[in-house]
């Protein structure tokens, strides 16, 4: 499906070295517009470090990152932000702003532009896509864990740009929001956005993504379709357990643990 | 959920609530009516007692409008003009200064603990000063003197931030553990100036190091008004920005904001602010920790409203502490830097108490 739309994101043999230890080695991969790429792997095999790499935060030390056709080091900060938003996974804010307020920061980009007339109504979408809407006039720090998440995913959404990249969003959540996460996530891509999702949940991973990159001490051990990838022998190879691979009622592929 | 996405609009209505803002409103017409109260209170009270009618009177001849309420005493006049009007000028401008300055430093550091007395950012200032001071020339001058708390301001800033930040974030603990360390140093400093300074220097050091407005001249409310003033705007310009830097560093850079760049001219609007408050005033603790953490719990954090609350009550504060540090004793001058530790102390294990409880440790 790459082949017929636009790429957001085109890296190539990246690299990610602190001192001593390789974080990423070689990973090339592609996200396009109206993609969902979910990136997995055991804890430490450095999909968060990828994703910082190609959220622009982090330099890679040695391969390109393309972002719209450009290297993600080259935009500005300013710009890159209407182009991409980011959900890291650590989602704090420091002092007992409203969610509202928090929300409406994910337009900070657009100040001063025409889009910030969209504003409120952007706002206003992100809340109730992510079901908080409730939760406007409450503070972000009297929220529970899966509330802040929510709250942040909203923040991201309100954003409203072309590339989305989601740091295990769903971390925090309980089964029926890691669900709606990741159905907000879809739509995204459904609308042309290019996403990428850090997950653990093999099986999530399986019924949302459109592809998905098993990633395996900093290098990507296998590419593509979530029927082709996951594989038990992989993945008791990547992760050291042995799995079975079952056909969901729904035809997407269940990952079940062999006990 | 879903079903939101495909649907843009219609999504639940929600005006930004119009319950803040009446509740700011409600604050600053207080603290103008605070601030105007104590300003009149503050001419009119001491030795020389003058009515209100002839404060007010004496303020509008001076700019130039002369009313039945002029005072008729060519000696009050005077007084007032000469004493105690640059006195409560002073007053407000070294108040409004520190609560700005505080508000600021907490903004960078992510930080409702930091403030410029606590982290040592005054100590630091107050040892630029008094180098000024005890090597004479230009730099005793009133200019010199501002410069020198500037630079000294700047270094003690700098410091904390390298020291006190790691990864990113400033933990409560390693913020106050470097405070101690710069305090102590600039203290070290401080005292060996006094030690090597003539005896005239020496009294001017001491007394001024307490903390007091007393014989605040034009000239250096002029100074201390350029200072403040300019570094007002420019904090209150970055408002917004400020705001997304308690999202985290990274998520704020994410949103697009120059983290660093802010940060620098943070450091330096933080150093200009107490800079210009010290070095005519002396140390003033707690002023800047006390005052917007108040602002913020009427206000919320929202650094637009936060700034501006924390300006005008910072300043509504001080021409309060400084009016009852004259009048409190009589016949003598509590030095106004003792009266606001005296308040601030407390608060600030209070404050020490509620992040513990928080945070569930000295994280």
């Amino acid at each position: 499906m790459t082949g017929a739309l636009s790429l957001a994101y085109h890296a190539e043999s990246v690299g990610v070295r602190i001192g001593p230890a390789t974080l990423v080695e070689d990973v090339s991969i592609d996200v396009a517009h109206g993609e969902l790429v979910a990136l997995v792997g055991p804890n430490g095999a450095g999909k968060s470090t990828l994703l910082s790499v190609l959220a622009g935060d982090r330099s890679p030390s040695s391969g390109t990152v393309a972002f719209d056709d450009r290297d993600v080091r080259d935009w500005t900060p300013g710009d890159l932000a209407r182009r991409r938003a980011v959900l890291a996974q650590d989602n704090q804010v420091a002092f007992p702003f409203r969610v509202w307020e928090v929300v409406e920061m994910g337009r900070a980009p657009w100040q001063g532009l025409s889009e910030a007339d969209g504003d409120e109504e952007a706002i206003a979408q992100a809340l109730a896509t992510c079901d908080v809407a409730h939760l406007t006039e409450r503070t972000f720090t009297s929220l529970s864990g899966g509330e802040r998440a929510r709250v942040s995913l909203a923040r991201v959404l309100a954003q409203r740009t072309r590339a989305v990249l989601l740091d295990e969003p769903t971390a925090a959540l309980d089964l029926k929001h890691q669900e709606d996460v990741l159905r907000v996530a879809r739509s995204l891509a459904h609308d042309g956005v290019a996403v990428a999702v850090v997950l653990h949940d093999l099986s999530l991973a399986a019924a949302y993504a459109d592809r998905i990159a098993v990633m395996e001490r900093g290098r990507i051990a296998a590419l593509g379709s979530p029927a082709d990838v996951l594989t038990p022998a992989l993945i008791e190879r990547v992760y050291g357990l042995p799995v079975h691979v079952l056909d969901g009622p729904d035809g997407t592929p269940l990952v079940l643990p062999r006990r | 959920m879903a079903d939101a996405v495909v649907t843009p609009v219609g999504a639940p209505g929600l005006a930004p609530a119009s319950r803040p803002r009446l509740r700011a409103a409600a604050l600053f017409v207080a603290l103008a009516v605070l601030l105007a109260v104590g300003v009149i209170a503050s001419a009119g009270v001491g030795q020389l007692t003058v009515s209100v009618t002839e404060v007010i009177g004496a303020l509008l001849r001076g700019i130039g409008i002369d009313t039945a309420w002029a005072p008729s005493s060519k000696i009050t006049y005077e007084a007032l003009w000469q004493i105690r009007f640059p006195r409560v000028a002073m007053s407000l401008l070294v108040g409004a200064a520190l609560a700005v300055a505080g508000a600021v430093m907490q903004a960078v550091f992510g930080n409702p603990l930091a403030e410029p007395g606590v982290v040592g950012v005054s100590s630091g200032a107050a040892l630029g000063a008094a180098l000024g001071i005890v090597s004479g020339g230009v730099l005793a001058g009133v200019v010199g003197t501002a410069s020198m708390a500037f630079i000294g301001g700047v270094g003690a800033t700098l410091m904390v931030y390298v020291m006190a930040r790691a990864g990113g974030r400033t933990e409560v603990v390693t913020l106050l553990l470097t405070g101690i360390a710069v305090n102590a140093f600039a203290g070290a400093g401080l005292a060996l100036v006094i030690f090597v300074g003539d005896s005239a220097a020496r009294e001017q050091i001491v007394f001024w190091q307490l903390g007091s407005l007393n014989g605040s001249r034009w000239n250096e409310v002029a100074v201390v008004a350029v200072f403040a003033v300019a570094a007002s705007t420019i904090a209150l310009a970055l408002a917004r920005r400020y705001d997304l830097l308690a999202l985290g560093e990274r998520t704020a850079g994410h949103l697009g904001l120059r983290v660093e760049r802010l940060r620098i001219v943070s450091i330096v609007l933080v150093a200009v602010l107490t800079g210009a408050a010290v070095a005519f005033a002396g140390i003033i603790s707690f002023v800047g920790l006390v005052v917007p953490h108040a602002i913020r719990m009427v206000l919320g954090p929202a650094h637009r409203l936060l700034l501006t609350g924390s300006l005008l009550g910072g300043a509504v504060l001080l021409v309060w502490a400084d009016l009852f540090a004259r009048t409190a004793v009589t016949g003598a001058e509590l030095p106004i830097g003792l009266l606001t530790s005296l308040i601030g102390g407390p608060f600030f294990f209070y404050l020490l108490r509620r992040a513990r409880a928080r945070q569930g440790g000295w994280a």
